[in-house]
């Protein structure tokens, strides 16, 4: 295995694209070194991209926020502004993990990784969050749920990395939320997740919102069947009732140790109500 | 494939280290620059015996590559006493007998200097979130929480 620490994404890219065979990118290295250890994975290349000065900060961008591709995510939950702007992505990539793993682990691997149950994955599809990504000559944006296609699997071409996540900027009375279920209280792998980002007007209607689902497909799904259960509603009971059997309907878990089908396709429903409230709440609505 | 040299800093010292790319900083530590305190427990990042601090963050150092600490800084348990005079952590560990077999302790003491470095008034709750990912098979945590509660205690108090 070869290991390269390039200092621009240019150089990145060129190293991804011109060597033969299987290459990874090194954000936090939280997924991969495990991977590297149990044999799962044996590239013959290693990009890391930690000397990318400009991968490596929060900035402001049109209202909004650019994440870099090699932030982790104690950065993140230490940043005021972005806590204030979008707690519900701030939170779901606080519950990855332990203060050890908080400490390396980005959101821009945590997407890559692709894994059905990534915390930060539905927060930032709900937020309709953004990647940019980098190649050996162009950039392009595209929206975060064209990342993943499946478990372990993603849509970036040979040379591609994620460099940066952006979080666009937020119309007045809007809000997020995430939530995931998971048997113990800290320190797991969620086994049904619902991230919910909305709008209110001003009489507390809602004018928009985005609702997706971790966990219970082979990839985080984006649920507009739920979404429009919530739109032009106050979010009163029938609604909430609405979006939670639009979640449950769009549901297609699979069973294992963490749990059955038929709870995952129930509690999922269950989550999304909850995690609405809380982005209503926090929208200002009452 | 040849070695990749690495110039870093460990406990302060400048450290010159030949490693292999795809070796752990944990194995440097323990195998290169015979800094045994830090353990490995299950080599995943889910039990924090491996705990370091790199460039002021806690990480586990099962999940750093050897090659990744080129020109940052990284403490150990080794650099926690100053000299003779155990840490303050170290004391209470003892005080409250919040160890039985010890190879969990180095990492929670490690994580938990980071903690009261960065929150020195935690809640109970607090220290036990945030000493969540370092895993003791022997004391149930109740020493361990108590034990840096009164630190923490004792710390602000000075």
């Amino acid at each position: 295995m070869q290991y390269e620490a390039p200092e621009t994404t240019k150089a990145a890219a060129k190293l991804l694209f011109g060597t033969r065979g299987s290459t990874r990118v090194l954000a936090g290295g939280t997924d991969l070194l495990v991977q590297l250890r149990a044999g799962m994975k044996e590239p013959g290349l290693v990009v890391d991209i930690k000397h990318i000065a400009a991968l490596g900060a929060i900035k402001k961008e049109r209202g909004g926020f650019r994440i870099g591709a090699a932030v982790p995510s104690a950065e993140m939950s230490e940043h005021a502004g972005l806590c204030k702007a979008w707690p519900g992505v701030v939170e779901a990539a606080g519950l990855i993990g332990s203060t050890q793993i908080q400490g390396r682990a980005t959101v821009a691997g945590n997407l890559c990784n692709a894994s059905p149950a990534a915390d930060s994955v539905p927060a930032m599809i709900a937020a309709g969050a953004v990647a940019r990504i980098a190649g050996p000559r162009k950039r392009r944006d595209i929206p975060v749920e064209k990342i993943a296609t499946g478990p372990g699997k993603t849509s970036l071409k040979k040379g591609e990395l994620v460099e940066s996540i952006f979080l666009p900027k937020r119309p007045p009375r809007s809000g997020d939320a995430y939530l995931r279920f998971i048997p113990r209280t800290e320190m797991d792998i969620a086994a049904a997740s619902a991230g919910v980002s909305l709008t209110l007007d001003r009489k507390g209607v809602c004018t928009d919102a985005r609702v997706a689902l971790g966990a219970v497909g082979p990839r985080v799904i984006l649920v507009k069947q739920a979404a429009k259960a919530l739109i032009g509603t106050r979010l009163d009971e029938d609604a909430l009732a609405a979006l939670a059997a639009a979640c449950s309907a769009a549901a297609r878990p699979i069973d294992d140790k963490r749990g059955t089908q038929e709870f995952r396709t129930h509690v999922v429903g269950v989550l999304a109500r909850r995690a609405a409230r809380i982005a209503f709440e926090r929208a200002g609505g009452k | 494939m040849s070695q990749i040299a690495v110039s870093t800093t460990v406990n302060g010292d400048a450290v010159e280290y030949l490693c292999e790319s795809d070796e752990t900083l944990l194995d440097v530590l323990r195998d290169r620059l015979e800094l045994t305190g830090t353990k490995e427990g299950c080599g995943s990042g889910d039990c924090g015996a491996c705990s370091v601090i790199l460039d002021g963050r806690l990480v586990c150092s099962c999940l750093v590559l050897g090659a990744e600490a080129e020109g940052r800084e990284v403490e150990t348990i080794e650099g926690m006493a100053e000299g003779e005079t155990l840490h303050p952590l170290q004391k209470k560990f003892l005080e409250h007998a919040a160890l039985q077999c010890g190879v969990c302790t180095p990492g929670f003491l490690v994580a938990a200097k980071a903690l009261l470095e960065t929150n020195p008034d935690p809640s109970e709750t607090e220290v036990r979130y945030w000493l969540a990912g370092n895993l003791c098979r022997c004391t149930g945590y109740d020493k361990i929480v108590r034990a840096v509660l009164d630190t923490a205690k004792d710390m602000r108090s000075v």
